[in-house]
């Protein structure tokens, strides 16, 4: 009965102890014309019923086979271990690591998953993790923030969360942003030279951008640098294994989502958002940060650490109010990266490249299904569409396909390591149909 | 505790040192050090900025705790002890070497406490 | 402890993908990092050792007693982790139809009728990772309202002291100056100050209650009014729920938004730290401000999407942390009509167990019926021997219980914060108090063993102070 084990027996027993003859004398202190006669729910459900009822509740969500849809959720292949290793009830259950000398597990887990992204992005530190992507790059842009510069630019390539995040926070704190237009579906660098001046506080790039692009990273970090202001760039992890790294770009701060690291689909969440940054950056990171250490026996030891950074020393005067880190999905991130390693990592990124242009140049062969911007990409990509792409979605949607998203120039096509080149022919199969059928 | 003779003290554990009518440098007391415990963090202000009578100028962190630093003059800071930086432990330390920052065109300034003052001041302050 | 960097050798590996079954076409030369990243390179053996002797050296609510003060750390149900991985949750993309996601928007639906019907709100987003998220949610719903209705010289949020401190962090990330409100000798909001503090430049009041000490304050009402007859509005911190669910309603309250931790009073694991989730229900007035993405019911029964008209917009991708919230509404099938009440009414008698027996020793900060959790302060105990709060908790360890929240609330010298739950049994309190009570008799008998604890423990009290001097953060290779 809502896992509450006490009896009626040890309940007496306890009132007993307390002095009062009944459980409602308890809350005497409760004004009585507040107090609820009862909530209008249904009864109670047993286990098995609440079973039935979830699982019904799933069973109305389509799982599809064939995945091409990305956007910042992406499918990747999900190693055993992790799942396994990570459903361990001890490490779902502990509560954050305060008391270091029973918690060297979770504390060393999450050094170890801060060391990972240091050396996935390049740069000096990692935090603990925040909750995902567009947040982290909500808190970056945040972090860039100086006396005399109070002013962001943001490249309009950038994801749409992404950029809707950060302008809910800026609504907080009161700075300023601006986007940088595109040409081409990349960012446009001369606009952005332009754009900036000695207020700008930081630039935001995502590389490679939400349409798949590669953006030209060095070139932005150089104009962002040339005013003074920080470059933040938001990357993809998978990509990053292969590609180069924000720290070769010469970024401030890297930040960027870590679902593709072992979290699945899960209808947008809990995901994971992962921030580094040069050592100059370092105390001004939100968010928890685990240090290594003695013990008082000089043995190695982790704890968290730079805590006057936080809000439950510092307050009011904290810069960022967050409290928790996504602990868990740090560790299916770090088990993810250690199951894959630094070869098997590469080769997943050099999957999702081949895959992606494979698929591209056999779609964009057919009528109508140009590609619609003339860069190189990562593993996404926009398409033409010659009709309605509801129709296109439908019909794929048939054939237990998940196509592309329709963006406003199209579709935005995503392929990974998990579309075989069957599923991607299949795929080119139904979309020449499409294409017959639209003229 | 030690409070040297040549210095002057606030209320709230600050030590000014004349370097002449309208120079000074400011830093925390032996008193204030040993409150705070050891210290791993100072955040310094920039030179240029102002610095006003009763306004925070600066913070340093414990492990547990931050603790601001409050202005008992009014001026420019002219100087800032970047050593305090990599070595925050010299508050703890030194505290009477380690200072914040040297102040020039002072304008203003709060009634200051000796040194005999001020320890009295600290003994009541221990009793409460 | 081996670093898993430690375990690694050159060329160990898993075999996870196969060769491409398309043509390679390699990145251009320009675009690839110059070193691979220093992962690990293991077997899948190591990697499952490593773990192992991790999990080792954690403490989950499946080790034992877990008794913080303001964590809620209740059990964690299995059945809600197991609806959580049915693959028609977690393998759906967010952005697929809305006609192949019913299933997944009914159950945000669910979870919202569920919630507001127990918290007294008119509507609710799901899409706060967090508590803290979940304040800035709320706390920025209201800063649109004021700027709607051209309030824009409403510029301070009143705080009490004993407020937990994502409260006061929260206010000054979404742009407003605290006014910290002092509470009087019983931890109440002293209403007088509260009185004098307001104004038109009021925008609203952050509060729960219970408090943070773990005392229901009466006035309650008294406070609310007062807010908005300054034309404030009142936030609600939910972290407190789990002593007065089903019991008293925060909407009735005169609580005007609010958000709740579902990983505290609704059972959703802690995972080390996160993830959780922290939704936000707010009266009518403030739904025309909710993030996007909010799940209604057209009268066909139809779940879709909506955007408020006035949104302030997203606090991150997506709509929240669909996985945990699919856990929680788990919890709350459970719970059902009656079952919010019971779980209250049984926190509640748990820690005023705990604190009667234990006030035979020891000075409990607040006497009197406490709700589901209370105070300690060992003040005294320093005062006459030297044994801290600190490390009283230390001395815990070596008993292989789970030391109590320390040194918060602020408020109270030397603290330790005790929530029992509602999930522990009797004899699990009793045998903690023993504990206790044995600790306090070596605080007099032997306190140099306390200072110097713990003992037994993989490692001994970490050096904390040249952990945040010399900053390391990372395995250097």
């Amino acid at each position: 009965m809502s896992y509450i084990p006490n009896t009626d027996l040890e309940r007496k027993q306890m009132l007993d102890v307390v002095g009062i003859k009944h459980l409602d004398d308890l809350f005497t202190v409760v004004p009585q014309n507040l107090k609820v006669e009862c909530l209008d729910l249904p009864e109670p459900m047993s286990e098995l019923e609440v079973s039935k009822t979830l699982r019904a509740m799933a069973a109305k969500n389509k799982v599809y086979a064939s995945i091409f849809r990305g956007a910042g959720a992406y499918q990747h292949y999900i190693p055993s271990i992790v799942k396994s290793v990570t459903s361990k009830e001890t490490f779902v259950s502990a509560y954050t690591p305060y008391q270091a000398e029973i918690s060297q597990g979770v504390l060393q887990s999450i050094f170890e998953y801060q060391t990972m992204i240091s050396e996935l992005t390049g740069m000096d530190a990692s935090n603990a993790s925040v909750y995902d992507g567009p947040s982290a790059a909500a808190e970056a842009m945040n972090m860039t923030r100086e006396r005399n510069r109070n002013k962001v630019l943001v490249s309009a390539a950038a994801h749409p969360m992404a950029i809707e995040s950060i302008a809910t926070y800026f609504f907080g704190n009161e700075m300023e942003m601006e986007l940088i237009p595109l040409k081409d579906g990349v960012t446009d660098m001369d606009a952005l030279a332009s754009m900036l001046n000695n207020n700008i506080a930081g630039v935001y790039l995502q590389h490679p951008n939400y349409f798949g692009l590669l953006e030209d990273a060095q070139k932005a970090g150089e104009l962002a640098h040339s005013v003074g202001a920080k470059y933040v760039m938001s990357v993809n992890p998978i990509a990053t294994s292969l590609m180069k790294t924000p720290r070769e770009y010469g970024a401030d701060v890297a930040v960027g989502d870590g679902q593709p690291l072992g979290m699945p689909l899960s209808f947008g969440g809990p995901y994971v958002g992962f921030m580094a940054c040069t050592n100059a950056m370092l105390r001004k990171l939100p968010g928890r940060i685990v240090g290594e250490t003695v013990d008082a026996e000089g043995s190695r030891a982790f704890v968290l650490t730079l805590q006057a950074r936080e809000q439950h020393i510092r307050r009011e005067k904290a810069s960022s109010n967050i409290c928790s880190n996504h602990a868990l999905m740090a560790m299916v991130a770090s088990v993810y990266m250690s199951a894959m390693g630094p070869h098997g990592m590469a080769e997943a990124a050099q999957l999702c490249y081949s895959k992606a242009h494979y698929a591209a140049s056999k779609i964009s062969k057919i009528p109508g299904f140009e590609l619609q911007h003339k860069g190189d990409f990562f593993h996404e990509f926009v398409t033409k569409v010659p009709c309605d792409p509801r129709k296109v979605l439908d019909l794929l949607d048939k054939k237990d396909i998940l196509g592309g998203l329709p963006v406003e120039n199209g579709i935005l096509w995503a392929v990974t390591e998990m579309n075989s080149k069957d599923q991607i022919d299949t795929l080119v199969n139904v979309l020449k149909e499409v294409s017959r059928s639209c003229n | 505790m030690n409070v040297p003779q040549n210095l002057h003290y606030t209320k709230s554990h600050e030590w000014i040192l004349f370097l002449d009518d309208t120079t000074a440098r400011i830093g925390i007391t032996d008193f204030a050090q040993h409150e705070l415990g050891d210290l791993v963090f100072v955040n310094l202000p920039q030179v240029g900025d102002k610095v006003e009578i009763d306004q925070v100028f600066a913070d340093v962190e414990s492990v547990k705790a931050v603790s601001d630093i409050y202005g008992p003059v009014t001026g420019e800071i002219s100087a800032v002890n970047e050593e305090l930086s990599d070595s925050p432990q010299l508050l703890n330390t030194q505290p009477y070497d380690a200072w914040f920052i040297e102040v020039k065109n002072i304008s203003d300034k709060m009634k200051f406490l000796n040194a005999a003052e001020y320890q009295q001041f600290c003994e009541e302050d221990e009793g409460h | 402890m081996q670093l898993i960097f430690e375990r690694s050798r050159e060329g160990r590996r898993c075999a996870i993908l196969p060769k491409s079954d398309v043509p390679v076409v390699a990145l251009p030369a320009d675009q690839l990092r110059s070193q691979a990243p220093k992962l690990p390179m293991v077997s899948e053996i190591d990697l499952s050792r490593h773990y192992t002797e991790l999990e080792k050296h954690v403490h989950g609510v499946n080790d034992g007693f877990y008794p913080l003060g303001s964590c809620t750390m209740k059990y964690n149900p299995q059945i809600n982790n197991e609806m959580a991985s049915l693959p028609g949750f977690a393998n759906i993309h967010p952005l697929q139809d809305e006609s192949t996601m019913q299933g997944a928007m009914e159950m945000l639906y669910t979870a919202k009728e569920y919630l507001c019907e127990i918290t007294g709100m008119d509507d609710m987003t799901f899409q706060p990772a967090a508590g803290a998220h979940g304040e800035f949610t709320g706390i920025l719903m209201m800063k649109a309202y004021h700027h709607h209705r051209g309030d824009k010289h409403r510029t301070k949020i009143m705080i009490p002291d004993a407020a937990h401190g994502t409260n006061p962090a929260t206010a000054a990330m979404a742009g407003y100056t605290v006014v910290t409100i002092p509470s009087d000798e019983n931890g109440f909001v002293n209403l007088d100050k509260l009185r004098e503090a307001v104004g038109p430049d009021t925008a609203g009041l952050m509060l729960t209650n219970p408090n943070t000490i773990g005392i229901f304050d009466p006035h309650i009402c008294e406070i609310t009014d007062i807010i908005h007859e300054a034309g404030g509005l009142c936030y609600y911190d939910g972290a407190n729920l789990n002593a007065v669910m089903g019991v008293v309603r925060p909407g009735d309250m005169g609580f005007d938004v609010i958000h709740l931790n579902l990983h505290k009073s609704f059972s959703t694991p802690h995972g080390g730290g996160g993830p959780g989730s922290g939704p936000v229900g707010c009266k009518s007035i403030l739904a025309p401000y909710l993030p996007k993405y909010n799940v209604v019911k057209d009268e066909d029964g139809t779940f879709r999407f909506d955007h408020a008209p006035h949104t302030i917009g997203m606090m991150r991708g997506f709509y929240g942390n669909s996985l945990v919230n699919v856990r929680a509404l788990s919890y709350l099938l459970t719970l059902g009509n009656v079952g919010p009440r019971r779980v209250a009414e049984n926190a509640v008698l748990n820690a005023n167990y705990m604190k009667n027996r234990l006030a035979e020793k020891f000075d409990i900060a607040f006497p009197g019926i406490c709700m589901h959790e209370f105070v300690i302060t060992m003040s005294r105990v320093k005062k006459e021997t030297g044994v801290s709060a600190l490390d009283m908790a230390k001395g815990m360890l070596d008993y292989g219980i789970h030391p109590p929240t320390m040194y918060f609330p602020i408020m109270v010298d030397e603290a330790l914060m005790v929530e029992p739950t509602e999930t522990e049994s009797k004899e699990t309190m009793d045998e903690a108090v023993q504990i206790y009570l044995d600790l306090y008799e070596k605080a007099y008998s032997d306190p140099q063993v306390l200072k110097t604890a713990p003992h037994n423990t993989p490692i001994r009290r970490p050096d904390e102070v040249g952990a945040a001097r010399n900053p390391k953060v990372r395995y250097l290779f």
